[in-house]
């Protein structure tokens, strides 16, 4: 016999839980003020990551660590470890070393400013729209030490270092009078191109930022498929365990 | 009678989710009990070692570290090698029957190949790590009769060319060969021959 | 005789296992109307195992170095066979740790649980929240993050704020002039052994002074006034198997609630893991939004709404720990002749809600920086709606031994409604 609650504890349990299972759609308002692309990265697209891992090896181990990623793990994408070890690794000897970079702290501080953050959890912390975005979104600014800007990230530290697929931009900043007032707008125009055309610099930046996420949490495809093998499993378990409840419970009344 | 079909239900019920909830415990406890198990950082540290030895001339050693072990790669020379058979009867188990080696060292060289001797530096009395005395004769400073080998200094056990441990010393049994594979013939790779590390 | 019954004999000669096991299982009688808000005390109890346990396995893997801490726990993510799915039990069972508190309370708010005889059931129950933020505080530190650093900082810095001693107080408390190795060092021990061993005694004797006086119920009356023959209360049922079995349920219900948001979301869109605390401790570099983690931002908005008075930044403290100590107070200001929501007037129903309204609204103006609803009259609107809902969250305590007085109410039945 299940027991009837009164009207107020039913209504303000009701809002509650309505409370706080919305509490996550605040958590996606909240954050940075930009407008970011989204980033259209599939994460159980294996391929899409393997070449994402190339380039992250190409051009970013050169001054970022990813000190908590080890070469072998790229075994969870297919890699056997002889195509880690002729395809992606150059600076370390053994397949199960970390992804540490030759630049000391002390030069990196000299040359830059600020030593490179390491990059093993960065797209846990900026989220891959903001990555996707961020490196998309150079241009040329001969104001700056590197001779470069950028629009998610002002006056950043780090020069393009995908210049060469990109090309160059350049900001175009357009102040007009309308009918509502004045519209401030920024654009970003080619000035020279790249060894990619624009199509392709993206696809190759979802790549990377695919294997950005991937190398945040490598274990993430395994948990969504344990996740469902657990919820299964105590599917079962609450019908079993709600049955006994209802059986012992005949008694009371 | 509804007495017992309800008693049975409830005991049915009763078994059905005990089973399922002991599947499910063991399920919650196995990540607890793996976690335990070696790291990927503990596997890395313990992988194989490269080791050349090109340079190790023929009567030298030379000595590798592999999971914080000492790991000796001798070059036996050819008198070595045949010096070995006449050991037999000085050493506690000529044919290694109660020592760990792999398949390939359970021979009479107690290696791969008769010229080169791997073996773990590791005394199997108390774990010190013996000196190499491979030179035979008086200058070792173990008499007249010596043929070369290893001498534990902490308690004076006394192992062959081979690595078999003497009789009557403390040690019981010959020294360790770990698994090993020749990757080219100047080129050893200790801690794994092709079977798993 | 049996070997098994011979067995327990021999046992309970020694040891009350039979005693305890009646005293408080098989012969324990709680009321059989038990509602859906009767399950967070067992599971808050289960949250506490599955926190000490995961918190065990952690320990043997984290390094409390300042220079090592945030480096360790991605080692437990990565390398640690298993270890991520430890390390997202703790932190989704740290949080989760607060829903059940916080509904567990609430619970004792609508059906008046810390009226007598369980003022003292209350008190000690107000004393686990109070170590559990403690707990809370101070392992959040442990990842060694930016949120982590810059909230320690924070908090810390309210202690500077101490007329007086203030400052060496905060130096005293973090073993250093700043957050620091030293202060990582102690809060990890802190939060592995000391508060561990208080909370899990504080939690025996809540359980203890439940059992002396009885259970409450939604209907706040007390069963052991209509007894039976044999001297156990009509409207109650043995706790075992009764409430064993329908807490299974319960268990089995938060198990899922639990997996889906290890397995799926570990995140919670950054509210149970924030973004910020995956950016190493950089004592050099503040985050633009220093917020603490979602239950201890209704305190939060309350701080950050207290001006500074007479020079101070101390009332806005004061304000925060009067917020949460007020809860002693609660079985002595409600005058209501009746324990229960049921059977109280209009008066209650709307002060409570109102409450649970403000705490909410509180709780979302402590996630956001203090200028995003722009400005109202030169202040920030976002400060004047904190101090409007600190003023009503106060007021649910200070004017209710009045409303409760005047209020009007039902009378109470003689034995339990369903």
């Amino acid at each position: 016999m299940s027991p009837t609650t009164t009207m107020a504890p039913t209504l303000t349990m009701k809002t509650l839980l309505l409370l706080i299972l919305a509490l996550p759609v605040v958590g996606l308002a909240a954050g940075g003020h930009e407008t970011l692309d989204r980033a259209p990265i599939d994460t159980r697209d294996a391929a899409s990551i393997q070449r994402g891992a190339r380039t992250f090896v190409n051009y970013c181990l050169n001054c970022h660590s990813a000190q908590y990623m080890r070469y072998n793990r790229l075994m969870d994408l297919g890699l056997t470890e002889a195509e880690i070890q002729y395809n992606l690794m150059f600076a370390a000897k053994k397949v199960g070393e970390p992804m540490t970079v030759a630049m000391r702290t002390a030069d990196a501080k000299q040359w830059f400013g600020v030593p490179p953050p390491d990059l093993s959890v960065v797209a846990r912390s900026r989220g891959a729209d903001w990555l996707y975005t961020y490196l998309r979104s150079y241009y040329r600014d001969d104001s700056t030490v590197t001779g470069w800007n950028n629009i998610v990230f002002p006056n950043v530290g780090m020069p393009h270092a995908l210049w060469e697929l990109q090309g160059q931009q350049a900001l175009k900043v357009e102040d007009k009078e309308g009918p509502h007032g004045r519209t401030h707008a920024t654009s970003l125009v080619q000035l020279t191109p790249g060894s990619l055309s624009p199509r392709q610099y993206d696809a190759v930046v979802a790549d990377l930022v695919n294997y950005l996420v991937f190398m945040g949490e490598p274990v993430r495809a395994a948990r969504v498929r344990i996740g469902y093998l657990v919820l299964i499993a105590l599917g079962v378990l609450f019908v079993l365990v709600y049955l006994l409840k209802q059986e012992y419970w005949k008694d009371v009344h | 009678m509804a007495e017992t079909t309800v008693n049975k239900k409830r005991r049915t019920l009763l078994l059905a989710t005990s089973v399922a909830g002991g599947a499910a415990s063991v399920g919650v406890a196995a990540p607890f009990f793996v976690s335990m198990l070696p790291s990927a950082r503990a596997k890395a540290a313990g992988a194989p070692v490269e080791a050349d030895i090109s340079k190790v001339e023929s009567g030298m050693m030379i000595r590798v570290e592999w999971r914080s072990m000492p790991v000796w790669v001798v070059h036996r020379t050819p008198e070595m090698v045949e010096g070995l058979k006449a050991m037999d009867t000085r050493v506690a188990d000529p044919n290694s029957k109660g020592s760990i080696q792999p398949l390939y060292a359970t021979n009479e060289y107690r290696a791969r190949k008769p010229e080169w001797l791997v073996l773990i530096g590791i005394c199997t009395h108390l774990g010190c790590s013996p000196a190499d005395k491979l030179k035979a004769g008086p200058d070792s400073g173990l008499g007249e009769d010596w043929r070369g080998g290893f001498f534990c200094p902490c308690h004076g056990s006394k192992f062959d060319l081979a690595g078999r441990v003497f009789k009557d010393v403390p040690a019981p049994t010959n020294l360790v060969v770990p698994k090993y594979q020749f990757l080219t013939d100047t080129r050893l790779l200790i801690g794994n021959d092709g079977t798993g590390a | 005789m049996s070997r098994s019954q011979a067995l327990l004999n021999w046992i309970d000669e020694r040891f009350p296992l039979s005693k305890l096991w009646n005293e408080h299982l098989a012969q324990y009688y709680a009321p059989k109307n038990f509602n859906f808000w009767y399950y967070f005390g067992s599971l808050a109890l289960l949250v506490l195992v599955i926190q000490i346990v995961t918190g065990i396995f952690l320990t043997m893997n984290y390094k409390p170095d300042a220079a090592q801490a945030f480096g360790s726990v991605e080692y437990i993510m990565r390398d640690v066979p298993g270890g991520w799915l430890i390390r997202y039990m703790h932190s989704t069972g740290a949080s989760l740790f607060f829903v059940t508190v916080y509904l567990h309370m609430y619970r004792g708010l609508l059906y008046g649980s810390y009226r007598k005889p369980r003022e003292l059931l209350w008190l000690v129950g107000v004393l686990i929240y109070l170590c559990l933020m403690a707990e809370a505080f101070f392992g959040y530190l442990l990842p060694w993050g930016q949120m982590s650093y810059w909230g320690a900082q924070v908090i810390v810095n309210l202690f500077a704020a101490v007329p007086i001693i203030g400052e060496d107080l905060a130096v005293w408390i973090r073993g250093d002039y700043v957050i620091s190795d030293a202060t990582l060092n102690r809060f990890f021990a802190f939060h592995v052994i000391a508060i561990p061993l208080v909370l899990l005694g504080l939690v025996v004797a809540h359980i203890m002074a439940l059992h002396e006086v009885g259970s409450n119920n939604p209907d706040g009356i007390e069963i052991k006034k209509k007894k039976d023959a044999a001297g156990k209360p009509l409207d109650g049922i043995p706790f075992h198997p009764y409430y064993t079995v329908k807490d299974a349920v319960g268990v089995v219900v938060f198990l899922a609630v639990f997996s889906f948001i290890i397995f799926f979301m570990p995140e919670v869109g950054g509210y149970f893991l924030e973004y910020n605390n995956f950016i190493p401790a950089d004592p050099l570099k503040t985050p633009l939004h220093i917020a603490p983690v979602w239950y201890f931002t209704p305190y939060y908005a309350m701080l950050r709404a207290v001006p500074a008075f007479l020079g101070s930044q101390f009332w806005g403290v004061i304000v925060m720990g009067a917020a949460v100590l007020i809860f002693f107070a609660l079985p002595w200001l409600d005058r209501s002749p009746v324990k229960s929501i049921r059977y109280k007037g209009p008066y209650f129903k709307i002060a409570l809600a109102l409450f649970v309204v403000s705490f909410l609204v509180l709780g979302w103006l402590g996630t956001q920086p203090m200028d995003f609803l722009g400005k109202l009259g030169g202040t920030d609107t976002a400060v004047v709606l904190a101090r409007l809902f600190t003023l009503v969250y106060f007021l649910f305590f200070f004017l209710m031994p009045w409303y409760t007085r005047i209020d009007s109410h039902q009378p109470e039945p003689e034995r339990v409604t369903g």
